[in-house]
């Protein structure tokens, strides 16, 4: 039986961080089942099995940089189970269900919106990807994701024209002065700075103890807003949520939604949440304006995405009046456009609120620090199984702890906590958040 | 040195090869012309008008109808230390001779291992729009240019076709010199020195920064024209003039394409196989990183050129074509006077 090995899943992909593994040696694998999440330069993706079998060894670790094309995993029939070796890492979220076996490298299909023009396709309309040679080198050169880019030329080709766009509107999302929370931006290891931010790019030694390391643009403005933030009197609510309706309730959405190609996250799920939450409390859905309170007429909430460069909110707006697989859609797209600094202004604009999520980096709980000027911010944990009786049986339950960190000026305790509540309750009864 | 007289004249492409051959007649007498109706009747073209009468008929041979024969025989006189300068009266009457130049006159400098050269020049005008049918009318130099052992020159102006013919009498292989029907009578400017071109030399005949436009011969004047009526609408288009089709100068080529980051190829000949294939794939070879679109060809249609003129005429590539094919890989809507 051939070895698994670490696949190559981006154009500017060297090596890629198998970040957990999905299956433990012993287990039986089907051809398409996940056997691990793979992070690379630009995202986290499924490593999927291709062929049958038992899985026999692991050759690396959680947590290890494999070079394309190293094995990572043996599977075999069974009889060469090798138990030592890599000690896989405990799963900290239930698995995702079995998905087609194209969904990790097919993109997303986005339905068209009010009749594009015939001749724009993004790639995650066509499903391929045109482009020119010239657009090719200028996006590796700028470290620009093609495939977050509407191609103008013919049949939708990506030319020099889309790329150069791009560049200018990264450009313009770095300098922009918009958002930064929590202290900590989760940034991982970059394989090669863009180089849209060469300054960031080479470390000087300053004393034989320390670097000095240039900052991006992106991460001067972070500092500045965060020290901003800190003047903000606030304070923090935390929730348990049992989130194994949930997990079900995104199971069977996928399952409906595979025909379309596209599938929701937990992340997806809690936005929605939020939204329908903050539209039923208006008060939280506000912010401070100079002796007065602003409530917000939209719904429109940030997703924190961590880049190379640093943090950027990438904005869902009117989250409350959009169907769960157009939050997954919109949210994928923006993330991807995030981590290639492609985003627009207007894409990083107007939030009421925001959601920043770790959980996909184990982080058990944290507390956010707020985006001004919104109220509200909700830190989302990692799912972990607690025990718990259920009819004089002990079971085990997944659970995500979320914390809402609250503009005081804005809100008092009370107010926020039933807010808090509404939240946990429409996560635990999932239905709800579709009504 | 007298800075009072002009330095260049402006002369016919004719005119321009008519002074080449007298001038290489007077200079070195191992020249000669040979071809049919070159002496008395001075030229199918007129491209000798007064030579027989100024260096007699032994440099300035009539032969029978007989290509395969005379070209033969002036191969013969090559290998022996003359230079002849063949004319043929068009390029469609080569492939009489084609056995002659294909299997001797580009092999035998390698065959007789160096011991021989052969010092011929084959002038020939190709091309079509005369109305003289399928069989008169066509566009075979890529034949020629596809054989080592064999230099193929096109000049597209007055002043090219002195450089090059001159150039061509001098070398010491086997050179097709390309003419054209429809440049006989193109008016250019020439400079009064003695210029002799290096074969296998391309030249950017206009500078741009959006597209290049790859010709030769009467394409390149075609091209240049599309190219000024295009920098009017705003557009920066380069024209390479490829002047010779074997050796090609694909150094010139690439290094405009790298610039543009697209490429039209404008030819005379049909489309499969031609040179319009051979430059697109120089490029893709050379700078496909820089292309920003794929490269295109106009090129004629894939028919015996029709007799009747409205069907030669559109069987034949037209500016209007380049244009609207230069505005497509430029992902340009046309205009309405560019259909």
């Amino acid at each position: 039986m051939p070895d698994v090995i670490m696949p190559r899943l981006s154009d500017t992909m060297e090596e890629g961080e198998l970040s957990r593994w999905m299956k433990q040696v012993g287990d039986e694998i089907h051809k398409g089942d996940v056997l691990a999440e793979i992070e690379t330069d630009k995202a986290t993706m499924d490593l999927e099995a291709f062929d049958n079998g038992i899985l026999e060894q692991l050759l690396v670790v959680a947590g290890a940089l494999v070079p394309i094309g190293a094995p990572v995993a043996r599977i075999g029939d069974g009889s060469n189970i090798v138990a030592e070796g890599a000690a896989p890492a405990a799963p900290v979220a239930a698995p995702a269900a079995p998905v087609a076996v194209a969904a990790a490298a097919t993109p997303p299909v986005i339905p068209p919106a009010d009749a594009p023009t015939p001749d724009t396709h993004t790639a995650t309309q066509t499903g391929e990807l045109r482009t020119s040679p010239l657009a090719r080198k200028i996006g590796r050169e700028h470290g620009i994701d093609l495939h977050t880019i509407a191609g103008t030329g013919p049949q939708g080709r990506i030319t020099r024209t889309d790329v150069d766009r791009a560049i200018l509107a990264q450009e313009a999302a770095a300098s922009a002065v918009l958002t930064a929370h929590q202290a900590a931006t989760p940034t991982a290891t970059p394989a090669a700075a863009p180089a849209a931010a060469p300054a960031a790019a080479t470390p000087a030694v300053v004393s034989a103890d320390s670097v000095s390391v240039p900052v991006s643009r992106i991460r001067a403005v972070t500092a500045r807003r965060l020290t901003e933030s800190q003047a903000v009197p606030h304070f923090f609510l935390t929730s348990v949520v049992n989130v194994e309706r949930l997990v079900a309730f995104r199971a069977d959405v996928n399952e409906s939604l595979a025909a379309l190609g596209t599938k929701v996250s937990l992340n997806d799920l809690f936005v929605r949440a939020s939204a329908v939450a903050l539209r039923a409390h208006p008060e939280v859905n506000a912010s401070w304006g100079d002796g007065v309170i602003l409530r917000h007429n939209h719904v429109n909430v940030g997703v924190a995405v961590a880049t190379d460069d640093g943090l950027l909110v990438p904005v869902v707006a009117d989250a409350d009046q959009k169907s769960l697989g157009a939050i997954a859609i919109e949210t994928r797209a923006l993330a991807g456009l995030a981590r290639t600094g492609s985003l627009s202004l207007a894409q990083m604009s107007g939030g009421t609120f925001t959601i920043s999520n770790l959980g996909m980096f184990g982080i058990d709980s944290f507390t956010a620090v707020l985006n001004p000027p919104e109220a509200g911010i909700l830190a989302i944990g990692a799912a972990s199984d607690v025990p718990a009786v259920r009819d004089g049986v002990l079971v085990t339950v997944p659970t995500v702890k979320i914390t809402l960190t609250v503009d005081h000026r804005v809100l008092d305790g009370a107010v926020a906590a039933a807010f808090l509540r509404d939240l946990t309750t429409l996560l635990e009864e999932p239905l709800r958040i579709v009504l | 040195m007298n800075t009072e007289v002009a330095t260049t004249r402006t002369i016919t492409y004719r005119q321009a090869l008519n002074e080449t051959l007298r001038a290489e007649l007077e200079r070195d007498d191992k020249v000669f012309l040979i071809g049919e109706e070159i002496g008395i009747f001075e030229g199918s073209y007129k491209i000798t008008v007064g030579l027989l009468e100024d260096f007699g008929p032994d440099r300035v041979i009539d032969a029978p109808i007989a290509e395969e024969g005379f070209v033969g025989a002036a191969l013969g006189a090559a290998m022996l230390g003359m230079r002849p300068v063949v004319e043929i009266m068009t390029i469609n009457f080569s492939l009489i001779a084609i056995d002659q130049i294909v299997n001797h006159a580009a092999k035998m400098r390698s065959m007789f291992a160096g011991q021989v050269s052969i010092p011929l020049v084959i002038r020939m005008p190709g091309g079509g729009g005369q109305q003289l049918a399928a069989t008169h009318s066509q566009n075979l130099e890529v034949w020629y240019a596809h054989i080592p052992g064999l230099k193929v020159v096109a000049p597209s102006t007055p002043a090219d076709a002195k450089a090059l013919l001159t150039a061509a009498i001098r070398d010491d292989d086997p050179v097709i010199f390309l003419e054209n029907l429809s440049l006989y009578s193109a008016k250019g400017e020439v400079p009064n020195d003695e210029q002799v071109a290096e074969i296998g030399k391309a030249a950017v005949v206009k500078t741009g920064t959006d597209l290049t436009i790859v010709s030769y011969s009467r394409g390149t004047t075609t091209a240049l024209e599309v190219a000024r009526q295009l920098e009017a609408e705003g557009l920066s288009i380069e024209v390479v003039d490829l002047r010779s089709l074997r050796p090609l100068d694909r150094d010139t080529i690439c290094a405009s394409v790298k610039k543009t980051g697209h490429a039209v190829v404008f030819e005379d000949d049909w489309l499969s196989y031609g040179i319009g294939a051979e430059i697109s794939a120089t490029i893709g070879e050379g700078v496909f990183d820089f292309l920003d679109a794929p490269v295109r060809r106009v090129a004629a249609a894939e028919v015996p050129l029709p007799y009747a003129k409205s069907l030669e005429k559109a069987a034949l590539p037209s500016a209007a074509d380049l244009a609207r094919v230069v505005r497509e890989v430029l992902n340009i809507s046309s205009t309405p006077n560019d259909k």
